[in-house]
């Protein structure tokens, strides 16, 4: 223990226990004022003694104040915990970038650890050389980095037939938005030459369910890339560890994990993941597939369920994350009565393609009750659909691509709940 | 002399252009994959059966790979078991309020089914079938879903034939069509009379409890 200060250290807890018996009440700077807030006028351990040494956490978690900000599972989604999926708290977080340790998981058959140094990508098919990658192979070729958003092609899936689960990272936090580094598909299957009939990839994964799924030859030669760091650092274990592809704007499924062969095709494999699964019931029974791009898509985070408004009426942000597979997000409204008026939100910077937008709407809240809704809109004009909307060309079993406008009832005592409005 | 060059150097230029975008720049990077690496590897099987290896199964037989194999989660019938897949059933239920999609009432082509079982089945012990316990298994599910009789014998030169029930039942992606209406400008005031509060998620209660 590195732990230097001479005093005794009073647990926080303590500390304002004692305060409130001196009289000192509620420590805000607004009732503080008759004997001062002891936070201030109090001398304070954290300014006498001394704190941890640079030698106490080579590789640093949040404080444990943050405790709640951690990944969350719902039992009775699946049959078990190994093909499953869990939440990002994006209830929690600002900005756009999520943290690793915190980005959702969703696996087939399990997150597996593999090795940089069993790591080995082939590419075959309908290619002049089928190769054979190391991975120290594939950091020697050129690098690009960008940021995009991956969202499960479930997401919002549960909320299908109406107001399920009680928070923005159960109904929305099958997505994580991550700076990636790795090397342009287009150049790998250069490399091995793909030929003019190629006019497909198939890709899968070195785990047990493989994960394949096949992407038009347009999309493998545009934007897709193999990656390898994520947010500055290798990929975790649980994202594809050592190399994923990433596949901008399209549904989460095809940004296969621990990839490990790339075939070029003359034709779609129609595997389990494109023919069972994310594929879309319609109410006609006909189901539609290939259903790559994730439509624009908003919710406000805070307030949320999980984030109630605390501090009572008057000044309140109002935030939330806004993004489309079909490029950059020009815009987001908030409406505040269920969608009878909508107003402009602010975004924290211009919108990136394929990637999350932060919003915010700063705002007065009188104390009455909200029906808060965000609408997203992208660069092609695309307008985030109501629910409703949604169903009257859907039906209500298509399971997947759920971009429906979410409601928030914020109550007078500043609590919210997912409700569905007419 | 340098008039010599100049003309050398220009001509190169020419002919750079000219077979720049014809040939991709290469690496050397990797090294050529090898005959058997390929056949480790690439499993895949195709809805006009290319992939599939040699071997046959019939139902009896699969009966037999399944019961050891498939049932404690997919049940002894493939009906499934608990919140387990089911394998048979549902048959005209797409679009039903609540759809029963198996192999039978769903999957479009057998070549998938063939597939995923050979690569990624049993749960938790991936690859341990060979490819005639895996036509024995698919030739069993056919016969749950009563597609084919008990004397069926599946195999690589027949997998192709066998007619999926809802093989017809896809369509490729049209929402740039049918959802067209979705690219509009969006009304800001006035947009309805009243709103009600339609359904609420604390009613149903299912969220998993966020207080320590």
């Amino acid at each position: 223990m590195t732990f230097r200060f001479k005093g005794t250290r009073p647990s926080r807890r303590q500390f304002l226990a004692g305060a409130a018996t001196a009289g000192a009440g509620a420590v805000t700077a607004a009732t503080a004022k008759a004997a001062g807030d002891p936070l201030i006028t109090e001398p304070l351990y954290w300014a006498q003694g001394l704190g941890e040494g640079v030698d106490a956490t080579p590789y640093g978690l949040p404080i444990e104040y943050e405790s709640d900000v951690v990944r969350r599972n719902v039992e009775w989604l699946t049959a078990d915990t190994i093909s499953s999926i869990n939440f990002t708290p994006i209830h929690a977080l600002d900005g756009t970038i999520t943290p690793q340790g915190c980005a959702f998981e969703r696996h087939h058959s399990g997150a597996i650890d593999l090795p940089k140094e069993d790591y080995r990508l082939m590419i075959n098919g309908l290619v002049d050389t089928p190769l054979v990658f190391t991975y120290g192979d594939l950091e020697r070729f050129p690098r690009e980095n960008h940021v995009y958003f991956c969202e499960c092609a479930a997401n919002s899936g549960m909320e299908w037939a109406g107001a399920q689960l009680n928070g923005a990272q159960f109904t929305h936090g099958m997505i994580h938005n991550m700076e990636y580094t790795g090397v342009p598909l287009r150049t790998l299957l250069e490399e091995a030459g793909y030929q003019t009939a190629g006019k497909w990839v198939y890709v899968e994964g070195a785990d047990a369910s493989s994960n394949g799924r096949s992407i038009p030859m347009e999309k493998a030669l545009d934007d897709v890339l193999v990656a390898f760091k994520a947010n500055g650092e290798a990929l975790r274990m649980e994202h594809g560890y050592p190399v994923r592809l990433v596949v901008p704007g399209w549904e989460g499924n095809m940004w296969v994990k621990w990839l490990r062969r790339i075939e070029v095709s003359d034709a779609p494999v129609e595997s389990r993941e494109e023919t069972s699964k994310y594929t879309d019931t319609l109410a006609n029974g006909i189901s539609r597939k290939w259903t790559w791009e994730m439509d624009a898509k908003s919710v406000i985070t805070s307030p949320s369920p999980q984030s109630p408004i605390l501090h009572g009426p008057g000044p309140l942000v109002i935030t939330g994350l806004a993004w489309s597979g079909r490029g950059a997000i020009k815009r987001v409204d908030v409406s505040k009565d269920g969608g009878k008026t909508w107003e402009t939100a602010r975004l924290a910077k211009p919108g990136e393609r394929m990637a999350l937008s932060r919003f915010y709407l700063d705002t007065q809240w009188d104390g009455e009750e909200m029906l808060l809704q965000s609408r997203a809109m992208d660069e092609t004009g695309y307008v985030q659909p109501t629910k409703t909307q949604l169903r009257d060309v859907r039906g209500l079993n298509s399971i997947y691509h759920n971009n429906g406008i979410q409601t928030w009832w914020v109550k007078s005592d500043g609590k919210a709940e997912n409700v569905e409005v007419s | 002399m340098s008039k010599f060059h100049s003309i050398t150097f220009a001509s190169s230029i020419v002919a750079l252009t000219l077979c720049g975008p014809l040939q991709a720049e290469k690496f050397g990077l990797g090294r050529a994959a090898l005959p058997d690496e390929i056949a480790a590897w690439d499993l895949d099987v195709h809805p006009d059966g290319t992939g599939l290896p040699e071997g046959s199964g019939d139902v009896l037989t699969g009966e037999e790979v399944f019961a050891e194999n498939c049932a404690w989660c997919h049940g002894d019938f493939a009906e499934g078991v608990d919140n387990w897949p089911k394998l048979a059933g549902g048959m005209g239920t797409l679009d039903h309020e609540d759809p029963l999609k198996t192999v039978g009432s769903y999957w479009p082509y057998l070549s998938t089914t063939w597939d995923y079982i050979n690569r990624s089945m049993p749960f938790g012990n991936a690859q341990s079938l060979t490819p005639d316990e895996v036509y024995g298994i698919v030739a069993y599910i056919l016969y749950s879903n009563d597609l084919v009789d008990e004397d069926f014998v599946l195999s690589r030169e027949n997998l192709t034939q066998v007619e999926m029930p809802n093989a017809n039942g896809f369509i490729i992606d049209d929402r740039k069509t049918t959802e067209a209406h979705f690219v509009t400008d969006p009304c800001m005031q006035d947009c309805k009379d009243k709103v009600e509060i339609t359904m609420r998620a604390r009613v149903l209660d299912v969220t998993p409890d966020t207080t320590e």
